[in-house]
């Protein structure tokens, strides 16, 4: 349910029960949104929200619809779907050893705490002005902001994971006469993989806001994206139901992609799944 | 030992500033100023007041305090709105499956693509940007209330209703306590939103605020103020997240097993 706990394990020969609860709750959760929808639809044509405020929701699904046919809503979707990959693969190359790092070397991680504490708060989006000028707009841009925002749940996860090992499994590990190096790789970093997960999963929505946020402040001249289509549309003041339309993508993006690292996780770390339960 | 990191962890801080200084002013980047310039402007910019002003500024008053506001009014919002919400919609479990897509997608919605809407719908400056705040930081508070509600131990429960505790004891004194942790979980990356969306929103749409003074440092070419506006919401966020740390040990003093992923 939250954004990091994945919900509980349910394995592949889950019972037929377990299936007949889990469609009672497709089936529940399908009508929650067509009541919602129907709600929102019958205010706006009452007029009880007027609807120069707020379009109809059947207005926006139905320009949501039709931006499915145009080419260069389709190229922005592509390209902040290229930033968000990108940027999330450079952030878990750096984060993960990172944290490792800071993970497994208490005196490291003691010695730059104060450094990682006063940069972790900086918004990513303060340095949307300043990665602009100093590196111009662009992807080259979009990717370092992404790497500097979606980091820091990677390496916290990360540091978290290394610090719930149990002390137990590693020594005997080590008593087995491995290097400290064959422990983590071995040991560490398969019992931390949850935590590492999740991190990752948080880190992607990060990835997506600034991805969009970077290219709505700087507008077109950041290429394509997501942003840049809105920033695109914001001017007019008819375009609200467009707006609305891409938003509706830019949120289905979202989930899907969450659900896709979730699902990934599940399979990874099937052999993991009494632990994943057990991450707070 | 702990003095010892203490002491180690300010003096590695002070090196890389120190490593910093030096580099920068050997290449008189413009784009890296040196770090005494920073804090020089930065004195200059908001601690150089009259004393009757606790020695803020004009520009501290008019453009930092607003921000620091509208932060913590956008936060108190989501705060007031989503943890009851939360409580209620964890104890029922039909409400939870009924509301689970929809929650999950606004979980999911990146909420920089609604300024637009929100410009349109509200007025810009202080309207706009607690709406942008609130409706941002809710669903991290929202959705781990109700995590944490609807996973209270049925065996406590159990035992509540044997000692007839009546509804309001079970939910002051068992439902809310041990929701407490997760609440204190979203309300943590709420906090760290509520910076990104405070900014973002002035950016976007406002006559004042530390956004804004961002973006007339931009327009003049002033990276050095650029700069000052960074450390200084550095500062803030790092306060707020002592402040938030110091709540959170006082009110969770009695979980002594708290742990979990720090979730960035």
């Amino acid at each position: 349910m939250t954004a990091d706990a994945p919900p509980s394990p349910q394995g592949p020969t889950a019972a037929s029960p377990a299936r007949k609860a889990r469609a009672a709750r497709w089936a529940r959760g399908l009508t929650g949104v067509v009541i919602f929808l129907a709600i929102a639809e019958a205010l706006g044509l009452t007029g009880a929200i007027p609807q120069s405020v707020l379009p109809l929701i059947s207005t926006v699904l139905g320009h949501a619809v039709q931006l499915l046919g145009s080419g260069r809503f389709l190229a922005d979707l592509g390209a902040t779907l290229g930033a968000w990959a990108v940027g999330l693969a450079l952030t878990v190359v750096a984060g993960v050893p990172l944290g490792v790092l800071l993970g497994s070397l208490p005196g490291v991680r003691v010695a730059t705490r104060a450094i990682v504490e006063f940069l972790r708060p900086i918004p990513s989006v303060a340095l949307i002005l300043l990665v602009s000028l100093v590196l111009g707009p662009g992807l080259r841009m979009s990717v370092t902001l992404i790497v500097y925002g979606a980091i820091w749940p990677v390496l916290y996860n990360t540091m978290a994971g290394l610090d719930d090992v149990d002390p137990v499994a590693k020594e005997t590990h080590r008593a087995f006469g491995f290097s400290r190096i064959d422990t983590i790789r071995m040991v560490s970093l398969p019992s931390a993989a949850p935590f590492i997960a999740t991190g990752i999963r948080l880190a992607s929505s990060v990835a997506i806001i600034l991805d969009i946020g970077a290219g709505y402040i700087t507008g077109r001249i950041n290429g394509a994206g997501l942003g840049a289509f809105i920033a695109d549309y914001s001017s007019g003041a008819g375009n609200l139901p467009v707006i609305l339309a891409a938003t509706l993508w830019a949120g289905i993006l979202g989930l899907v992609l969450d659900r896709t690292i979730l699902a990934a996780e599940h399979r990874l770390l099937r052999w993991n799944h009494t632990r994943l339960a057990e991450v707070s | 030992m702990s003095r010892l990191n203490w002491l180690w962890r300010w003096v590695v801080l002070a090196a890389g500033v120190g490593a910093w200084q030096l580099w920068a002013s050997g290449r008189h980047s413009p784009f890296f100023p040196p770090p005494s310039a920073i804090v020089a402007r930065m004195y200059h910019l908001w601690f150089s007041g009259p004393a009757s002003h606790v020695f803020l500024t004009a520009d501290a008053t008019g453009n930092v305090l607003p921000s620091i506001w509208r932060t913590l009014a956008g936060l108190a919002i989501a705060t007031v709105i989503g943890v009851p919400l939360g409580v209620a919609i964890g104890r029922s479990r039909a409400m939870s499956d009924y509301l689970e897509p929809l929650l999950q997608f606004g979980r999911a919605l990146p909420v920089v693509t609604l300024a637009p809407v929100f410009l349109a719908l509200f007025r810009i400056g202080n309207q706009m940007e607690i709406a942008t705040i609130a409706f941002g930081t809710i669903w991290p508070i929202l959705l781990n209330t109700i995590d944490g509600a609807s996973s209270v131990d049925p065996v406590q429960l159990e035992t509540a209703r044997a000692f007839r505790l009546s509804a309001r004891e079970r939910l002051t004194r068992l439902i809310i306590p041990s929701a407490l942790p997760k609440i204190f979980t979203g309300f943590r990356l709420s906090l760290s939103l509520a910076l990104i969306l405070m900014v973002f929103s002035e950016l976007v749409g406002s006559s004042n605020g530390i956004g804004y003074e961002m973006l007339n440092a931009q327009n003049s070419f002033d990276l050095t103020e650029l700069w000052c506006t960074i450390v200084l919401l550095g500062i803030l966020g790092y306060l707020l997240n002592a402040i938030l740390n110091g709540v959170q040990r006082s009110a969770l003093a009695w979980h002594r097993g708290a742990r979990g992923a720090e979730a960035g």
